[in-house]
C-alpha cells in the first residue's frame, strides 16, 4: 500500500477540480438535453426520448443484447447523420451528431444487417446551431465540387469500360488511373454512402469473411488486377465492366444529397491524407497497376478543396494554423511535382519505381501536412 | 502552436495532474498550492518510487546521472525544416510538453474532454499512469551543426566518430541531427512521451530511427543490485554513480573551460547498437564465458577475486578478455558513464533473435572517453559474439534552469 496523499496534493486536487468546472460549465449545464439513451437488444431498441433540442444530439448507446449491433441516426428518407458499428453485446457507446430541427429516424441492427428496428424521434427547433454563413457558403460550395467530380467522373469512366467492354488490354490499362481521379478527391463523400464503396472500390483483402472473390469481388480494383496480374480480359470483366457503371451512376445521383458539415468538411480533408498515409505511400491501394500516386494526388486534390474553402474562416480562428497549412500543402504538392514530367498531366511514376528513401521522404511530407491538417475542424468551429 | 496553454494549469480533468507532486519545482504543485511540498518518497524495498517524478528542471538534464529506470524509449529525429525560428519555436514547445509529462501531466490540454471533433492534444495512452520517473533528454547530432549557420558552433569534441574495427554500421539506425533519450519505469510513459513529441514535430522534424530499451544493463546506484545484460553478467559494476560529484566533474560534466561556452554542464552521449550474436553465445562454456567477461557469471566478482566490488587485478585476465580492455586503467584513465539498455527487436529472418545492447555512454569529451576505450576493444575476445549496427553521437547541451528557460537556449540565443 501506499502512503496517504499529503495535504499539498489534495490542495492541488481541488484546484484542479475548479479549473475544470470552469471550463467544462458551459456544455454541462445542458447535459440533460442532448443525450438520448439507447438500450438496444437483439429484438428492442428503446430510447429515453423521443423528442430533443436541435444541435449537438448525443446518443448513449447500451447492447444489452447477444449480437454486436451497430447504430444508426436517419433522415426520413434513410440517409446517414450519424452511425456506430460493431457494438459488442454489453458494452457502451457514445455517438454523436450535429442535426437540425426535424424528424429523424434511430435504428438498432442487431447482428448489423437488415433495415434495423427503428424509432421515429424528433429534433425540435428552438436552439439551432448558429453558423457563419460563411461556412454555409463553403458546405454548398464543397456540394458543388463533390457533384462535379462526379459528372466528370462518368465519361472517363465509360471510357475505361468500353475499353474492357472492347478487350482492349492497352486501352483500358490507360484509362483505368483517370477513371478513379473524381472518386479518389471526394473519397469521404463517396463513403458516407456505406454502400457504394465496397462495390467500386474494394481491394481483394477487403472482402468480408464469407465473400466470395470469385462473385462477391466488384470494381476497379478487380479489373485492375484482371488487367495487370492476369493480363485478360473475359467475358466476367466485362460484366464488371457495366456494373461499375452502374455503381458509379448511384453514386453520381446520390452525392449531391450527402450530408456535409464544415467539420465533417474539415475531417473528410484530414481522412483523404489518412487515405495517402495508410493505402498509397505503402503502394496497397494500387498493387498491380502501381498507379499510387496518381490518386495520391487527388486525394491531395480533394483535401485541399475542402481546406481551401475553409480557409477564410479558420485563418480567423488560427492564422498559425493556416500558414502552416498553405507552406505543407505547397511543399507536398512540390514533392509529388517531382513524380511527373510535366505538371499539366497526370501521368506519375509507376509506384514500385519509387525507392524506399523516397517512399519515406513522401511519408514524411504526408505527416508533416496531415498533423496540423487534424485541427482544422477545431479551428473552423471556434 | 500546438501547445499554448499555461503551463501552470491543467484545464482537462486528469488524474494524472493529482500525481505530479513527487518532485521538487514541479510547476503545478506551486501553482495550485502555493508552494507544495517537496517529497522524495521510497517503496517499502527501498528503491525509487515508481510514481515519483524527477524534477525536470537543473543545471544539468535529468536522465544522465538519474538513477537508472527501467525502460528506454531512444529516438533519433532529421531536421526537415530549414527556417531557424521555427526550429526554436519546436525546441520551445518540446520544452513545454516534457516539462509536462515529466511531470505527469498530458500534454497541451490533455487527452480528453475537448471538441468532439478534433483529435485531443495528448494523445492519451499514460492517462492515470504514474510520472515512472519520466526522464527526457534531448541531444544534438553533428549534422545539426551544418544548418541554421551553426557550424562555427560546433563543438571540437563533437568529433565525427572514426570507424572502429567489426563496426557493422546501419545507416538507418544511425546518425541523427538531434536526439530525445525517454527512460522511465512504465515503457507506456517513456513510448507516450517521444509519440507526443513526434507529433508536435511534424512538418520539422522526421524520426530516423528509434529504440526500445528494456532491463537496464548499468547502474547509477550502486547500493542497488548490478543488473545483468543478455549474455547474463553483471553489467556496470564499476560504472559513475549518480552521486560521485567528484567523478562526475571529472568525466561526465563539460566544464567552462573546455568550451564552447554553451555545452558548459552539458556532456556528450555515445549511443550503439550493439547486435548479441546470443545463440552462439548460449553455445559457448561457462569457462569460455567467464574468460572472455574476466569476471565469473554468477557473483560478478574479477578473476582471482571473491567478492564482485573486489578491486580487480587486470594480469590476471586473459589478455583480451573484456574487463581488462574495458577497464580505466587499461585506458590511461578514460571513463565513462554507462546508462545502457537490453534490446530485442523481433527476429533477423534467418531464426535469430535481433537482440543485444543498446549503449549509452555520458562522458566529458568523447576523445578522452569512448573513442580510445572503443580502440582498444579491437582485440577482445568478446567480439566474436557482438557486433556493432548503429552508431550516434550527440552534445548534450545543459539543463533547463526554470520555467521561462528552453531546451537548448543556450546554442540558439546570441548571448550565450
Amino acid at each position: 500500500m501506499r502512503p496517504a496523499r499529503p495535504v499539498s496534493a489534495a490542495i492541488a486536487a481541488a484546484a484542479a477540480l475548479t479549473a475544470v468546472t470552469g471550463c467544462t460549465e458551459k456544455s454541462s449545464a445542458q447535459e440533460g438535453d442532448h443525450v438520448v439513451h439507447v438500450t438496444a437488444t437483439d429484438d428492442k431498441c428503446e430510447v429515453s426520448k423521443k423528442e430533443f433540442p436541435a444541435g449537438h444530439v448525443e446518443l448513449a448507446v447500451e447492447n444489452k443484447g447477444s449480437k454486436v449491433t451497430e447504430v444508426y441516426v436517419l433522415f426520413p428518407d434513410d440517409r446517414v447523420v450519424t452511425e456506430r458499428e460493431n457494438i459488442g453485446p454489453g458494452t457502451k457507446q457514445r455517438v454523436t451528431a450535429e442535426v437540425k430541427a426535424g424528424d429523424y429516424q434511430i435504428a438498432c441492427k442487431p447482428g448489423m444487417k437488415g433495415d434495423g428496428i427503428r424509432q421515429t424521434v424528433k429534433a425540435t427547433g428552438g436552439r439551432t446551431i448558429q453558423r457563419d454563413p460563411r461556412l454555409d457558403k463553403a458546405v454548398a460550395a464543397y456540394r458543388a465540387y463533390a457533384q462535379a467530380q462526379a459528372d466528370e467522373t462518368l465519361p472517363k469512366a465509360e471510357t475505361f469500360a468500353q475499353a474492357v467492354k472492347d478487350g482492349d488490354l492497352e486501352a483500358a490499362k490507360k484509362a483505368y488511373a483517370p477513371s478513379r481521379i473524381g472518386w479518389e478527391r471526394t473519397e469521404p463523400v463517396a463513403e458516407s454512402f456505406g454502400d457504394i464503396d465496397p462495390k467500386v472500390d474494394v481491394r481483394e483483402d477487403g472482402l468480408e469473411a464469407g465473400q466470395d472473390p470469385a462473385t462477391d469481388w466488384t470494381g476497379w480494383h478487380r479489373l485492375e488486377k484482371a488487367l495487370w496480374q492476369d493480363k485478360k480480359i473475359g467475358d466476367r470483366e466485362k460484366e464488371l465492366a457495366d456494373r461499375l457503371i452502374s455503381d458509379l451512376k448511384d453514386w453520381q445521383n446520390r452525392v449531391g444529397k450527402a450530408e456535409i458539415t464544415p467539420t465533417s468538411m474539415a475531417n473528410g480533408a484530414k481522412e483523404l491524407l489518412d487515405e495517402v498515409a495508410t493505402g498509397k505511400v505503402t503502394g496497397e491501394e494500387e498493387r498491380y497497376s502501381h498507379t499510387d500516386l496518381v490518386d495520391f494526388k487527388a486525394n491531395v486534390e480533394g483535401a485541399q478543396k475542402s481546406y481551401e474553402l475553409l480557409r477564410p474562416v479558420a485563418q480567423e480562428n488560427d492564422k498559425a494554423l493556416t500558414t502552416e497549412l498553405d507552406r505543407q500543402f505547397a511543399a507536398l504538392n512540390t514533392l509529388l511535382d517531382k513524380y511527373r514530367p510535366d505538371t499539366t498531366s497526370y501521368d506519375f511514376t509507376s509506384y514500385d519505381k519509387v525507392g524506399k528513401a523516397d517512399r519515406k521522404e513522401l511519408s514524411d511530407a504526408v505527416n508533416a501536412l496531415a498533423e496540423p491538417l487534424s485541427k482544422l475542424a477545431a479551428a473552423v468551429v471556434k | 502552436m500546438t501547445d499554448t496553454s499555461n503551463d501552470n494549469h491543467t484545464p482537462s480533468p486528469s488524474r494524472r495532474s493529482l500525481l505530479g507532486w513527487g518532485g521538487a519545482g514541479l510547476a503545478l504543485g506551486a501553482a495550485a498550492a502555493g508552494g507544495a511540498v517537496a517529497m522524495a518518497r521510497t517503496d517499502e524495498d527501498g528503491g525509487p518510487d515508481a510514481g515519483t517524478a524527477i524534477a525536470f528542471h537543473g543545471s544539468h538534464q535529468a536522465g544522465i546521472t538519474t538513477p537508472v529506470q527501467d525502460r528506454l524509449h531512444f529516438a533519433a529525429f532529421d531536421v526537415t525544416t530549414d527556417d531557424r525560428a521555427e526550429f526554436v519555436q519546436l525546441l520551445k514547445d518540446w520544452t513545454r510538453a516534457a516539462r509536462r509529462m515529466t511531470a505527469g501531466q498530458p500534454v497541451g490540454k490533455g487527452g480528453y474532454g475537448g471538441l468532439p471533433e478534433a483529435p485531443p492534444d495528448d494523445t492519451g495512452e499514460a492517462l492515470d499512469l504514474k510520472p515512472s520517473r519520466l526522464t527526457l533528454t534531448i541531444g544534438f547530432g553533428p549534422s545539426l551543426f551544418g544548418k541554421f549557420g551553426l557550424a562555427e558552433r560546433r563543438p571540437a569534441a563533437l568529433v565525427d566518430l572514426p570507424k572502429f574495427a567489426g563496426d557493422n554500421l546501419d545507416e538507418n539506425r544511425s546518425g541523427g541531427d538531434l536526439c530525445v533519450q525517454a527512460c522511465a519505469d512504465d515503457p507506456q510513459v517513456a513510448v507516450h512521451a517521444i509519440r507526443n513529441l513526434a507529433r508536435i514535430g511534424f512538418g520539422k522534424v522526421v524520426i530516423r530511427w528509434s529504440q526500445l530499451g528494456f532491463g537496464k544493463t548499468s547502474s547509477t546506484t550502486p547500493e542497488a543490485q548490478t543488473p545483468r545484460n543478455l549474455m547474463g553478467f553483471k553489467d556496470g559494476t564499476r560504472n559513475i554513480a549518480g552521486t560521485e560529484t567528484d567523478r562526475l566533474k571529472k568525466f561526465v560534466w563539460v566544464d567552462e573551460k573546455d568550451g564552447p561556452a554553451w555545452m558548459t554542464n552539458g556532456s556528450y552521449l555515445v549511443a550503439r547498437r550493439i547486435r548479441m550474436h546470443i545463440e552462439t553465445w548460449d553455445r559457448t562454456s561457462l569457462q569460455e564465458q567467464e574468460d572472455i567477461f574476466g569476471r565469473d557469471k554468477g557473483e560478478g566478482a574479477p578473476v582471482g577475486k571473491a567478492k564482485e566490488r573486489d578491486e580487480p587485478f587486470l594480469k590476471a585476465m586473459k589478455p583480451d578478455a573484456h574487463v581488462r580492455l574495458a577497464h580505466p586503467d587499461a585506458n590511461h584513465g578514460a571513463t565513462i558513464l554507462r546508462r545502457g539498455y537490453s534490446f530485442t527487436d523481433g527476429t533477423d529472418g534467418l531464426g535469430r533473435l535481433d537482440a543485444g545492447l543498446f549503449f549509452l555512454a555520458y562522458q566529458r569529451d568523447v576523445r578522452k572517453g569512448f573513442i580510445p576505450i572503443q580502440r582498444n576493444l579491437a582485440t577482445d575476445a568478446l567480439n566474436e559474439y557482438i557486433q556493432h549496427v548503429g552508431s550516434a553521437l550527440f552534445a548534450i547541451p545543459p539543463g533547463v534552469r526554470d520555467k521561462d528557460d528552453w531546451w537548448g537556449r543556450t546554442l540558439f540565443s546570441e548571448e550565450a
